[in-house]
């Protein structure tokens, strides 16, 4: 067995775990601000309330996995991305203790101060997270020795930009359709009018942002183009003897990527509001896995040379590591996944405020 | 001083951890005293146990989302400023971390959700199993950072390659690497520390209302079972101690001889109690007890104990600060033993919560700073005592830090994160001493607050 390809899947999978899952905390914080009134807002606040915690682990694993799996590309994107990546942080940390803090105090001005904290932190979050994941795709200026030789501004590009946006009005519109089934009365009506503007945003940027990678980076599909499109640099050998097979996945995950897109509105029409977030659900993790065998096997791309690329190889631990840490992932994915389904099932069904609520 | 991204970068590492290792002892520390009070409570069915356990479930989740908040910086700060080290140890040191997140940052993450919100949406039994958990995985989670950060002090199953030239230590076995000599002696005094800790916490807040004459029965049971606590982990702590020298002298020679201020190689080394060493003239002096450091380490008064001089002087770490700050810390813990036993002995005498002992209690309101003083102090000399390595005798700090960052923006974050954080202290603080105040009748008002509003609702809706 390939454990490198074990662990770009395992890292792919803790990321689309957290695309999903932090995707609509994130969305619930963009759109806090939106909401008027003290019981509403605690209402969003709390419609994420036992589970916020939880959805950023996902993000801490994929980062320790990063570490463990793929150490090169851990110090690499890091050091490369360090002002960004300082601003994520503390607007993650904004983000968590403004939940934690906000109704702690029936001051309207202490609160409202956390409201703000909570959605700027979630609108910045978002919008970074969107420049890193356009940077990996336009490629970053690494040299031989695998060190980033950019600065600061060639990290902010128009296409970066278009990353941050698109990244922005997926997750608001996912956050929406999170917290359509958690609320119910006027305030879901209300959440339904945003579900529906997002929507129409979502789309304009979907395809702003699908034009400018194929415009730009037409090689973000060689691994899926039939054999039509080169990659520079190394194309892997799975792929070149699987050229029809993974081709044909890979657009049959941009068929449901669409038909899931399409059924948003389908599903909210008809009332089915379960399934119009298994719709957003899919579509995020659509896209991820899109992105993922786009740069396959590539992690980050060097756009200075592509012999400089950093791959599941180059970049990856010893075969040793990389084994006994797939055994011990394999151990623990299954407890991971059983936790997370005891807290959703307990906290099923619409929010209902108590004493020991936010 | 030369104020380079190396310096720079220690600054910042130095104290967003010391910033994040605020919280994560009250966590575990308060976590293991939640369970007792729970189960107490389950086998009992006292009320008063459930207003304790409910009151200090509150007090852990204001300090818990403070510690994740703070703890995620440290996930990526290896990576961000010390990208050459990360290239290093990556092999070993990234599994422990990526380990804590599958096994213990998910399992104490999902049950906190049901330990916060869930005591009226799941059956009791559950509950508890959920609190335990939670103090089960923080204590998981201390264990996978503590194993990560013991390699850095004692490396071994390790052998060094270049892979696509980069000079890297690839794991040579897991296990060995895991249970790697430091491992659980450090592992075990970091716990115990944070049992002091938490259990300091307790007493305060109790000490506070016991002498505001609040919430009496509240305090007196809360401060009783955390005394208990305190002293077991507090008496625990020497017993270490013994097993913990030895490591130290056996593999990093160096940071024991700053401990102890020993320059010369000798037997029957002493242990001081306090005092002042000076690494230009090379002289200690204060009080110190003749043949005591040999005697804890070798268990035999004639043992050697290598000194500072076995090493070129490049080698060695700031050899007073280290002192100074190691025997703060063991001073601290002496007078912990002292306190609590002290407390201990009042308590089974029937004293300890009469008038007469009334200071002692008002002593313990603002005796929770000590604890939290002490397990900054052991890990400034862990680390402190560690340099100039990064991992000992095989990276110096100095080759870890990230080629491709400059000092203007690892200063632009350094002043990034004092603001933030200096903010969320003082905010920390206020929630905190609200949380007090109100203290635990406050639930009781705002249930029945809401079981009014729900009793309004329903009868609208049967209109």
């Amino acid at each position: 067995m390939d454990f490198n390809i074990v662990w770009y899947i395992l890292v792919g999978v803790l990321l689309i775990g957290y695309a999903i899952l932090d995707g609509f905390d994130l969305g619930v914080g963009i759109l806090h601000l939106r909401s008027k009134g003290d019981h509403n807002r605690r209402i969003l606040m709390n419609a994420i309330g036992p589970v916020w915690d939880g959805n950023e682990v996902w993000l801490i694993t994929a980062g320790g996995a990063l570490f463990a799996a793929f150490p090169n590309v851990y110090a690499t994107a890091f050091s490369s991305f360090y002002l960004p990546f300082m601003l994520l942080l503390v607007a993650l940390i904004f983000r968590a203790v403004s939940i934690e803090f906000r109704s702690k105090e029936e001051n309207p001005r202490w609160r409202n101060f956390w409201d703000w904290g909570f959605s700027l932190g979630s609108i910045s979050a978002a919008l970074l997270f969107g420049i890193a994941i356009g940077n990996v795709v336009i490629g970053f200026r690494i040299g031989s020795d695998m060190e980033y030789q950019g600065n600061f501004f060639d990290l902010v590009n128009p296409y970066s930009l278009a990353a941050a946006f698109f990244a922005l009005s997926m997750f608001a519109l996912h956050g929406a359709i999170y917290l359509n089934m958690k609320t119910e009365g006027e305030l879901q009506k209300q959440i339904q009018g945003w579900i529906k503007t997002n929507y129409w945003i979502f789309v304009i940027f979907y395809l702003i942002f699908s034009g400018l990678t194929l415009y730009m980076k037409p090689e973000m599909i060689a691994n899926f183009s039939f054999g039509q499109i080169d990659l520079p640099g190394n194309k892997h050998e799975l792929v070149e003897n699987h050229q029809t097979l993974i081709s044909i996945f890979a657009w049959t995950v941009v068929f449901l990527n669409i038909l899931a897109i399409a059924n948003i509105p389908r599903t909210l029409a008809k009332g089915n509001f379960g399934w119009t977030f298994i719709s957003s659900a899919s579509m995020i993790g659509a896209i991820v896995m899109l992105f993922a065998l786009g740069i396959f096997p590539n992690l980050m791309v060097s756009n200075l040379d592509p012999a400089f690329n950093l791959d599941i190889y180059n970049a990856a631990s010893s075969q040793y590591t990389l084994k006994t840490m797939a055994i011990l992932a394999a151990f623990g994915l299954p407890f991971v996944v059983s936790y997370t389904v005891i807290i959703y099932w307990t906290y099923r069904g619409k929010v209902k405020l108590d004493e020991n609520s936010y | 001083m030369n104020w380079d991204v190396e310096l720079l970068s220690r600054i910042q590492f130095a104290f967003t951890i010391m910033f994040h290792y605020i919280f994560p002892p009250f966590s575990i520390g308060l976590g293991l005293l939640l369970v007792v009070y729970e189960s107490l409570f389950l086998i009992t069915k006292k009320k008063i146990y459930e207003k304790i356990t409910r009151f200090w479930i509150k007090i852990f989740a204001a300090n818990f989302s403070v510690g994740v908040a703070s703890g995620i910086v440290m996930e990526f700060e290896f990576g961000t400023n010390w990208s050459t080290y990360s290239r290093f140890v990556g092999d070993i040191f990234g599994s422990p971390l990526a380990a804590e997140g599958i096994f213990a940052f998910f399992l104490e993450s999902g049950f906190l959700a049901i330990l916060l919100f869930g005591w009226n949406r799941v059956k009791p039994g559950m509950h508890l199993f959920s609190t335990i958990m939670v103090a089960l995985g923080s204590m998981l989670s201390g264990f996978w950072i503590v194993v990560a950060n013991s390699w850095q002090q004692t490396p071994v199953a390790f052998e060094i390659v270049v892979d696509y030239g980069i000079r890297r230590a690839v794991i040579t076995d897991f296990w060995e690497m895991i249970f790697n000599p430091s491992s659980m002696v450090r592992f075990t005094h970091v716990i115990l520390g944070a049992w002091i800790q938490g259990a300091f916490l307790v007493m305060s807040v109790s000490a506070y209302y016991l002498i505001k004459k609040k919430n009496i029965e509240f305090a007196q049971k809360s401060f009783a079972i955390a005394l208990g606590l305190a002293a077991i982990a507090s008496l625990a702590q020497p017993l270490v101690g013994h097993d913990h020298a030895k490591v130290v002298e056996e593999w990093q020679p160096a940071k024991l001889a700053a401990f102890e201020g020993l320059y010369e190689t000798q037997t029957n080394a002493p242990l001081y109690l306090f005092g002042w060493t000076d690494p230009e003239t090379r002289e200690t002096s204060g009080i110190a007890i003749p043949g005591m450091l040999s005697f804890l380490v070798h268990g035999d008064f004639e043992g050697e104990v290598k000194g500072l001089e076995e090493f070129p002087e490049e080698d060695w770490p700031a050899v007073n600060s280290v002192f100074q700050s190691y025997h703060l810390m063991v001073a601290l813990g002496m007078l912990f033993i002292g306190a609590t036993l002290l407390s201990l002995f009042l308590l089974w005498k029937k004293k300890l919560f009469t008038p007469s002992w009334a200071w002692l209690i008002k002593l313990y309101i603002p005796a929770v700073a000590l604890p939290v003083v002490a397990n900054q102090l052991g890990w400034l000399s862990a680390e402190r005592g560690r340099q100039p390595w990064i991992v000992q005798g095989l990276l110096r700090t100095s080759e870890g830090v990230s080629k491709s960052i400059s000092a203007p923006e690892v200063m632009i974050s350094l002043i990034l994160f004092l603001l933030v954080y200096v903010l969320l202290f003082f905010v920390w603080l206020y929630v905190l001493d609200r949380e007090i105040k109100h203290g635990p009748e406050h639930l009781a008002a705002v249930e029945a607050g809401f079981k009014k509003k729900s009793e309004r609702m329903d009868a609208i809706k049967s209109h």
